[in-house]
């Protein structure tokens, strides 16, 4: 624990910026309560406590909150997680056919 | 984004394509596309949230409540009693709908806050929590033995005032307002904001002295 008094970054990588507003914006829309979410990422968090045991607050802090909106979403029918799975692979093919420094799209 | 590159072939180090972005940064990507082609959401207000959450909004907005409550004791009054209607009409709204409730600190108490489920925090006061509030060790110990913790942050409390912990939900923040510091009588809500740490409206520290 290292007691920090001075200004830290919000977020230390883009994904958990994007992560962390997705959960707002979907809570905001009514896709699922704070209350909801809480319980999810909370639940997130026990189970990866059992696998990597305490955990620091940092990256692996967002690895649970990442596990939970998709489990949120998947439970929700509002994301299944093939459908998931397939668009992230499909970006990853995007970014390795793309020539450096060009914009990726799909 | 981060530099770790992925190489499907270690022999073969073509650095022709785009960098790749890490697992959860494709997750996350595939999450928003899946549900923008939905009409699920709207990819520009995810931008707005980024940005007000980066550079709008921070300790600075617990600071100013926590100045105008040492300067003004009928807003202090009426914080302590519905801080959620006051903060509001700061213009500092809970997103997520919760309550919010002000603890003061006297020479009694020293109020301390933890979420002990996940990661409960004011954001509309205080931004994003530091990785520390996060971390199972100050989640598991700031209920267990507050004042270790305390001593750690280099919080010495006096002999005979309690500690009091206050664990966050999803729909109730605590906003710990910390004991106005010796000398800084007669200081104006700007000066004193900047006696007011991040730290000491968590309860892990206290208000800096005026130099």
């Amino acid at each position: 624990m290292i007691p920090a008094e001075f200004a830290e970054p919000a977020f230390t990588d883009p994904w958990h910026a994007q992560a962390f507003a997705l959960t707002v914006h979907l809570s905001e829309r009514g896709a699922f309560t704070w209350p909801d979410w809480a319980a999810t990422f909370g639940a997130a968090l026990a189970a990866r406590r059992g696998v990597h045991g305490a955990l620091d607050g940092g990256a692996d802090y967002w690895a649970a909150w990442l596990a939970a909106l998709e489990t949120l979403l998947a439970t929700r029918d509002m994301a299944a997680p093939g459908d998931v799975a397939r668009m992230r692979d499909a970006w990853e093919a995007a970014y390795l056919a793309t020539p450096h420094g060009a914009p990726v799209t799909l | 984004m981060p530099h770790d590159h992925h190489h499907h072939d270690d022999d073969h180090h073509d650095h022709d394509h785009s960098v790749l972005p890490s697992d959860p940064a494709l997750r996350v990507k595939a999450l928003e596309t899946v549900l923008t082609q939905k009409g699920l959401i709207d990819p520009a207000a995810l931008d707005a949230i980024i940005d007000t959450y980066q550079n709008r909004i921070g300790p600075q907005n617990g600071a100013r409540v926590v100045a105008r409550a040492w300067s003004d004791p009928a807003f202090r009054a009426r914080l302590l009693a519905d801080a959620t209607e006051v903060v509001a009409e700061m213009g500092l709204y809970g997103r997520q709908g919760e309550h919010i409730v002000a603890v003061e600190n006297t020479p009694d108490t020293h109020n301390i806050v933890v979420c002990t489920l996940c990661s409960c925090y004011p954001w509309p006061l205080l931004g994003i929590p530091p990785g520390w509030y996060k971390s199972d060790a100050y989640r598991a110990r700031a209920v267990r033995e507050p004042r270790a913790v305390l001593a750690e942050f280099g919080v010495t409390l006096a002999e005979g005032q309690a500690v009091r912990v206050w664990d966050s939900t999803a729909e109730l923040r605590y906003l710990v307002i910390p004991m106005r510091p010796e000398g800084s009588e007669g200081m104006d809500e700007d000066a004193l904001m900047a006696l007011v740490t991040r730290d000491s409206m968590i309860g892990t520290g206290l208000a800096r002295a005026p130099t």
